[in-house]
């Protein structure tokens, strides 16, 4: 790798980083729509339970979103018929910990972990994870491809989730 | 905690638990929880597991009854045991895993080591134990076991009933259940758990409670198509749509006549959201099998609740167990067609999705009304909880088993008659 290469390199990744944080900021303020924005239309989102599974499609997941279930799911927590979304816990969260996966033309793969601080009538609930972004720079704009939020608990029971990992 | 459940006087349970009303301490009360576990979860049968997950011998899962952790497990002959998670030396489990396959199992504090029936197979140094003990006497604790169409049932009462005694009046409603295997076996392909904070028979009366679908789970509604949410929640004006008692606390809600019995098509077109699906089916099934998986995706059109804690709800299994007086675990158990089309079990998985789960659709705005039920309840300890919806148009059949309309309280009514009766005994 050149000194060219490893610029490219390291200016891919700080832009995904602060794509990530934006992403967070994002979801922590239910800015859901202007998230909804920041999808490739062909990408999924993806809470599996199987520690180990990488076959989405075969498996039973807490949410395996296409371009229409995650419309679909902002909706629900934005329309006010959901009694869970309406009354949700407040959210801060923390993203840290940021490697890079992979790294090919035009498409980044970043793993971080998250921490989640939910908090609903008194009561605080952490839900950790370590996330996987695939992000596209193709159209020169950062695109997600697919997030995954591998949940460290996730075959243990939840407790109700009104918002988004 | 013997201890504790004889201070409950049964005497006073009759006040507290009228055929209409109930009183809201039996949510909260924690000498009443204790009761419960002795009186019912350690009494009667409780379900463990579904075959499937035990394909093979050393297949285990393990799972806690009340308190007590067990371990279900297919032995070498085939058999399947249901034991006492814990070394009969100083009580450590002997397993910790959810699931998996094992040839035995060994506690992790001194080594004692069992095989797959529970017998003590080896412990080490046992000089110590020469004329004190006999290993012989010494297995890990065996539950009852019963199995009905693959589901398995155990008990700690070596006196219980039979299980198709116990199931009577819902075993033809598993038998019909089952079907939406669309002639391949049923397979548990998966599961949603999660917990609430809320008495384990908030979540009983749910499954039999139609009244609260299209209030609760309106905004899971609003994001199917039309089509389906109009035959989902057609229950509501339908007079075929029905709820029925059936005996020892099991009871039954109806809301898609047209799919109780799946092998009987009606010929309605199928639904124009599975038409990609039945066109990809079609190049490798006949037309008749196209349309038997098809109607099957969403299972069965009844809720059938087995007191106390499974029910078979539409494409799932629901399984409930108490944790304390006021939080509740649920698993929401997926099924598949075992060896069946792989497109048509992956709709199936993301139709479980959709609902199910802590991040489904409609299982957290069922979790949020079950929590406020929990809360409110304890405004008003003398103001009952209502379950008398539907008195006024209920009819008894010959064999005992009450209907009412859909959106009745008529299987709620049945839980609690089976819940007295067991407390009381």
């Amino acid at each position: 790798m050149d000194d060219r290469n490893v610029l490219n390199t390291q200016e891919t990744f700080t832009r995904a980083v602060q794509f990530i944080w934006r992403e967070a900021e994002m979801l922590d303020r239910r800015e859901y729509n202007a998230w909804l924005d920041l999808w490739d239309p062909q990408g999924y989102y993806v809470v599996p339970i199987d520690p180990n599974t990488t076959d989405f499609a075969a498996t039973l997941n807490y949410a395996y979103d296409d371009h229409h279930m995650r419309e679909m799911r902002v909706q629900r927590m934005t329309s006010g018929y959901s009694a869970s979304a309406s009354d949700a816990a407040r959210t801060v969260r923390t993203v840290s910990r940021f490697t890079l996966s992979s790294d090919a033309a035009d498409t980044v793969e970043v793993k971080s972990s998250q921490i989640v601080v939910a908090y609903k009538r008194g009561a605080n609930t952490i839900f950790a994870a370590d996330l996987t972004h695939r992000i596209s720079f193709a159209s020169g704009e950062p695109k997600l491809q697919q997030k995954v939020i591998r949940l460290i608990d996730s075959t243990e029971a939840l407790s109700a989730v009104g918002f988004l990992l | 905690m013997s201890d504790t459940w004889q201070t409950i006087e049964t005497s006073t349970l009759r006040g507290r638990v009228e055929t209409d009303r109930i009183a809201p301490s039996l949510y909260y009360d924690p000498a009443l929880f204790e009761a419960e576990l002795e009186r019912i979860f350690y009494k009667t049968w409780i379900w463990v597991a579904h075959e499937s997950e035990l394909p093979n011998p050393g297949d285990f899962r393990t799972t806690i009854i009340g308190r007590q952790p067990v371990i279900v497990v297919r032995d070498k002959t085939g058999a399947v045991n249901v034991l006492q998670n814990r070394c009969r030396h100083r009580g450590a489990t002997v397993c910790e895993e959810h699931k998996g396959n094992a040839k035995g199992f060994t506690c992790p504090y001194h080594s004692w080591s069992y095989a797959l029936d529970g017998t003590l197979r080896a412990l080490p140094y046992g000089d110590g134990y020469e004329g004190v003990c006999e290993k012989g006497d010494l297995p890990l604790e065996k539950l009852r076991v019963g199995i009905y169409q693959g589901l398995i049932f155990a008990s700690f009462n070596k006196d219980i009933e039979p299980l198709e005694d116990f199931l009577g009046g819902a075993k033809p409603w598993i038998d019909l259940f089952m079907k939406q295997g669309a002639g391949y076996p049923v397979k548990a392909n998966g599961e949603h758990k999660f917990k609430f904070k809320g008495n384990w028979k908030i979540q009983l009366e749910n499954t039999t409670d139609l009244y609260h679908f299209p209030v609760v789970h309106k905004s899971w509604m609003k994001s199917i198509d039309d089509e389906t949410a109009a035959a989902i929640t057609s229950f509501m004006t339908s007079d075929e749509a029905f709820c029925r008692s059936l005996g020892n606390g099991h009871s039954l809600a109806v809301l898609m006549p047209e799919l109780v019995d799946l092998d009987q098509d009606d010929g309605a077109p199928l639904p124009e959201r599975f038409q990609e699906l039945a066109a990809q089916l079609a190049e490798r099934h006949t037309p008749e099998e196209v349309r038997r998986i098809v109607r099957s995706l969403m299972g069965v059109g009844f809720n059938l609740n087995l007191f106390p804690n499974l029910a078979l709800s539409m494409a799932f299994f629901r399984v409930l167990r108490p944790i304390s007086a006021e939080e509740t675990e649920i698993r929401h158990i997926a099924l598949a067609m075992d060896g069946g089309p792989d497109e048509a079990n992956r709709v199936r998985l993301r139709i479980h999705e959709h609902f199910q789960g802590p991040f489904g659709f409609g299982s957290p705005d069922d979790a949020e009304a079950w929590e406020r039920v929990q809360r409110g309840a304890h405004a008003g300890p003398d103001i009952p909880i209502l379950v008398n919806r539907g008195l006024n148009r209920e009819t008894t059949a010959p064999n005992g088993e009450k209907t009412a309309h859909a959106t009745d309280e008529t299987g709620m009514r049945e839980a609690y008659a089976q819940w007295r009766a067991m407390m009381e005994a």
